[in-house]
C-alpha cells in the first residue's frame, strides 16, 4: 500500500474519532483474492478522503457462518465480544466489504446491544458517485464493455440492495447485461449458509457452475460482484470452465478502483 | 317444507363437522412455539392486502397468475352467490335477491362469466398438471396424495361451475315458458348458449334446474369439509398466514433470548441471568417450530415456486423447500392425531427430524432465501431449516465435520479458517 491503514486503537491513541469504521471480515484479511479487494476499498476511502479506520488485530469473525450452521452460542459469543469491541471505540457509523458481515452486524448485533449505521461497499461507492467524489475517469476504460453483475443473496434477497452495485457500473458506460437470474431471483453462488466451509451434498452439478454457465451465457467481458464468498465460487467456477483469458470475475471496488485510476 | 328441513339439516351437519376439523387444525398449530407477531398492525395489514388480495407475488409467473386470478376471484365473489342459495334453501324461496333488478342482472351476469373462466383456467390447470411436462409438478414429494389432491380439487370446481350454469340455463328456459315461480330475473350471457340443448318439457327441466341447484349447494358444503385434509386450506389461511408474515429483511436471522442469558452469563460472571423455563435449542420436532410455521404448513398449496428456485434442488440435492413445509404439516397432523387417540403427552418414538426430514436436505441448504422469496404467501421453509439445524448442532454435536471444524476455528483463531489472529492485519503490508 502507498499509504497507511490506520487503525482504530492509533487513533484512539491520538485523541481521534474516525468518521467511519471498516470491518474487513475474515474473508477480506485472509483470503489472497479477497485481500486484493479490502486494499483496493481502503484505496478509495483514502482517495476520497473520509476519515476511517480499521480494527486490525482487534477484529474477530462476526460469527455469521456459526450462527447460519445452527450454532447460536458461537454466533452470540462473537457477536456480544465484537460489540463490546466497537462500542468501546464509540463506533457509530461501519462499512464493510462483505455482505454476510453487512447483514450481520446490521440485523442481528441491535438485538444484542449493538446498533450501528452499516453500509455496505457498494452503497457508500454509490453514495461517492452521486456526490461526484468518484468519477470513473483517469484509469482502466469499461466503455462499451459487457459486465453482467450477479447479485450476492445477503446483499440483494437478504437486505433490498439491487441499485447500489449497479449504480457503479452503470458510470463506466459499459454495456451492463442482466442474467435470466437476477435481482430478487438471482441465484445463489453456492457458498451462503456456510456451504463455503463443506463440501456440498450430492447432486448432479455444483451450484456455482450452475451459476457460471448462466453468466456466461451473456457473454460478458467482465462478471462483476460485492462478495469476497460469491468472488471464490464465481473464479472458481470461471477457472474450471477455462475461461480466465478472456472472463474477469471482478468486486465492485475493485471495478470502481481500476475506472478512477487509483 | 321436506326440502328445507332437509337443506337446513344438510347445512348445519356441513358446518359443524367443518367447525370440528377446524378447530382440531387451530389446536395443532397452538402445540407450536410462542412468537409475537402482532406489532406493527397497520404494516401487516398492508402486507396482507397486498400480498394476499392484491396476488402481488403470483404475477412473477404471468400464465398461471392470469389462470389463478379468475379462480381467486370466482371464488371471492361466488360468495355472494351462495349467500343467495343459502336463503333460498332455508326459506324456501326462488332467487330471493331478484327485487335489486339491474344489479341483480349484473351481479347473475357477472358470475356466469366468472364461472365459465374459472371453468375454463380448472380445464388449463387440469391440462398442465397431467399432460404437459412441467418439472414444478413433479418432484419427489409430489406422490400419490398430493398428486390427486390436486386434481380432486380441479375437478370439483369443474363439476360445481358446470352445475351452475346448468342450473341457470334451465331456469332461464323455465322464465321463457312462464312457468310458476321462476319468475324473469338475472342476466345469462354464459347459460344462454347451453339452452338449446335442454328438453322443453316443464317437469324435466324443473328436474334439472333443482338437482343442478342441489348439486351445486351440496357440493361446495363438501368441498369446504374437503379444505381441512386437503393443500386447498390456502384459500383460507393465505390471508392470516401473510398477516403474520415476518417482516424484518430476510437475511436477519432470530437471536435466541436463551443462548443470551447464557452467553452473557458466560462472558461476565457477574451477570445474573432472568429466570427461564428450559427448554431445547432449535427443533427436533415439529412442536419444537413456533406457531407460526406451523400454520404456514397448513397453508402452503404445494405449488412448487419455491422448490423451483432452491439452488440445492436446481443442482439436483435432496432438499425442496417444498417438501420441508409438506412434512411439516404431515408430521404435526399426526401428532394431533397421536393426542386425538392417546392423550396428550404420548410419545410414539418419532419425530420431524430423521423420520421425516433427513440430516442431508437440511445441510444441503444455502439460506440464500430464493424459496422465501418465491413463495407467493409468504410462507418461508428456510426458517425451519434453520431450527432443524440448530438443534443437530447445539443439542447434537451433530455436523457434518468439516461444519465442526470450521466452528473450532471461530472459536480458538477468530475467522472460520485456520489462520493466526495475528496474522490478521496482514493484508495491509502487501502492495
Amino acid at each position: 500500500m502507498e499509504f497507511k491503514v490506520p487503525t482504530m486503537a492509533e487513533l484512539m491513541a491520538a485523541g481521534e474519532e474516525p468518521e467511519i469504521l471498516f470491518w474487513v471480515g475474515c474473508a477480506g484479511s485472509y483470503d489472497e483474492r479477497a485481500q486484493r479487494i479490502t486494499r483496493d476499498i481502503c484505496k478509495i476511502l483514502h482517495h476520497v478522503g473520509v476519515k476511517y479506520a480499521v480494527l486490525g488485530t482487534e477484529e474477530s469473525c462476526t460469527g455469521d457462518p456459526a450462527k447460519r450452521a445452527g450454532n447460536e452460542f458461537l454466533f452470540q459469543m462473537q457477536a456480544i465480544t465484537n460489540i463490546e469491541v466497537l462500542n468501546g471505540y464509540n463506533i457509530k457509523k461501519i462499512v464493510t466489504g462483505c455482505p454476510h458481515c453487512f447483514n450481520t452486524i446490521k440485523n442481528e448485533y441491535p438485538g444484542l446491544g449493538g446498533t450501528y449505521d452499516v453500509i455496505h461497499h457498494t452503497q457508500l461507492i454509490q453514495d461517492l458517485i452521486n456526490e461526484g467524489k468518484l468519477k470513473a475517469e483517469g484509469g482502466e476504460s469499461f466503455k462499451g464493455k459487457k459486465i453482467t453483475y450477479h447479485d450476492p443473496c445477503y446483499l440483494g434477497r437478504g437486505n433490498g440492495i439491487y441499485e447500489a452495485p449497479r449504480k457503479a457500473l452503470e458510470v463506466l458506460d459499459a454495456q451492463l447485461v442482466e442474467m435470466k437470474r437476477c435481482k430478487s431471483n438471482g441465484l445463489c453462488c453456492g457458498a451462503g449458509g456456510a456451504q463455503m466451509f463443506k463440501e456440498p451434498e450430492k447432486g448432479n452439478k455444483d451450484i456455482n457452475i450452475e451459476r457460471i454457465d448462466e453468466a456466461l451465457e451473456t457473454n460478458p467481458q467482465v462478471i462483476a460482484s460485492g462478495c469476497p464468498f460469491c468472488m471464490t465460487m464465481l473464479s472458481d467456477g470461471v477457472k474450471l470452465k477455462d475461461k480466465e483469458q478472456e472472463v474477469k470475475v471482478l468486486d465492485i471496488a475493485e471495478i470502481t478502483v481500476r475506472a478512477n485510476g487509483l | 317444507m321436506v326440502a328445507q328441513i332437509i337443506f337446513l339439516l344438510f347445512t348445519i351437519a356441513a358446518i359443524a363437522l367443518f367447525t370440528f376439523n377446524f378447530r382440531k387444525i387451530i389446536r395443532n398449530i397452538r402445540l407450536g412455539k410462542s412468537v409475537d407477531r402482532n406489532d406493527q398492525p397497520i404494516k401487516r395489514l398492508m402486507t396482507m392486502l397486498r400480498v394476499a388480495f392484491g396476488q402481488s407475488k403470483m404475477v412473477i409467473r404471468p400464465i398461471t397468475a392470469f389462470l389463478h386470478f379468475f379462480v381467486y376471484i370466482g371464488f371471492v365473489i361466488i360468495n355472494i352467490e351462495v349467500l343467495e342459495i343459502m336463503i333460498d334453501g332455508i326459506f324456501g324461496t326462488h332467487r330471493i335477491f331478484h327485487g335489486l333488478g339491474g344489479l341483480y342482472n349484473f351481479l347473475i351476469g357477472s358470475f356466469e362469466i366468472l364461472a365459465f373462466t374459472v371453468w375454463l383456467a380448472c380445464i388449463i390447470f387440469l391440462i398442465r398438471r397431467n399432460v404437459l411436462n412441467i418439472k414444478r409438478f413433479k418432484g419427489v414429494e409430489m406422490t400419490s396424495w398430493p398428486k390427486s389432491d390436486a386434481n380432486y380439487i380441479l375437478i370439483t370446481e369443474i363439476l360445481l361451475m358446470t352445475a351452475f350454469l346448468l342450473m341457470n340455463a334451465a331456469d332461464l328456459k323455465l322464465q321463457m315458458l312462464g312457468v310458476g315461480h321462476y319468475v324473469s330475473a338475472g342476466a345469462f350471457p354464459m347459460s344462454q348458449y347451453l339452452i338449446n340443448l335442454l328438453p322443453s318439457t316443464e317437469n324435466a327441466l324443473i328436474i334439472i334446474e333443482r338437482s343442478a341447484w342441489w348439486f351445486h349447494i351440496i357440493g361446495i358444503l363438501a368441498f369446504l369439509n374437503y379444505l381441512p385434509y386437503s393443500k386447498h386450506f390456502h384459500i383460507l389461511f393465505a390471508f392470516p398466514n401473510t398477516y403474520f408474515s415476518n417482516l424484518e429483511p430476510k437475511g436477519e436471522f432470530t437471536n435466541m433470548a436463551s443462548v443470551t442469558n447464557e452467553v452473557k452469563a458466560m462472558l461476565d460472571p457477574s451477570f445474573v441471568p432472568a429466570e427461564t423455563e428450559p427448554g431445547k435449542f432449535g427443533a427436533k420436532d415439529a412442536t419444537d417450530l413456533s406457531w407460526v410455521n406451523l400454520m404456514s404448513a397448513y397453508t402452503c398449496t404445494e405449488c412448487g415456486r419455491c422448490t423451483s428456485v432452491c439452488p440445492a434442488n436446481i443442482t439436483g440435492k435432496l432438499l425442496s423447500p417444498r417438501k420441508i413445509m409438506m412434512d411439516t404439516r404431515d408430521r404435526i397432523t399426526e401428532i394431533g392425531k397421536n393426542i386425538d387417540k392417546h392423550g396428550e403427552g404420548h410419545e410414539d418414538g418419532k419425530s420431524l427430524l430423521d423420520n421425516y426430514i433427513s440430516r442431508e436436505e437440511i445441510w444441503a441448504c444455502t439460506s440464500c432465501n430464493a424459496c422465501v422469496e418465491a413463495c407467493p404467501i409468504n410462507i418461508d421453509p428456510l426458517q425451519i431449516i434453520m431450527e432443524l439445524r440448530r438443534f443437530a448442532v447445539m443439542e447434537e454435536s451433530q455436523a457434518p465435520a468439516s461444519i465442526n471444524a470450521m466452528l473450532g476455528n471461530i472459536e480458538n483463531n477468530q475467522a472460520p479458517w485456520k489462520y493466526s489472529p495475528a496474522d490478521r492485519f496482514n493484508w495491509a503490508d502487501e502492495k
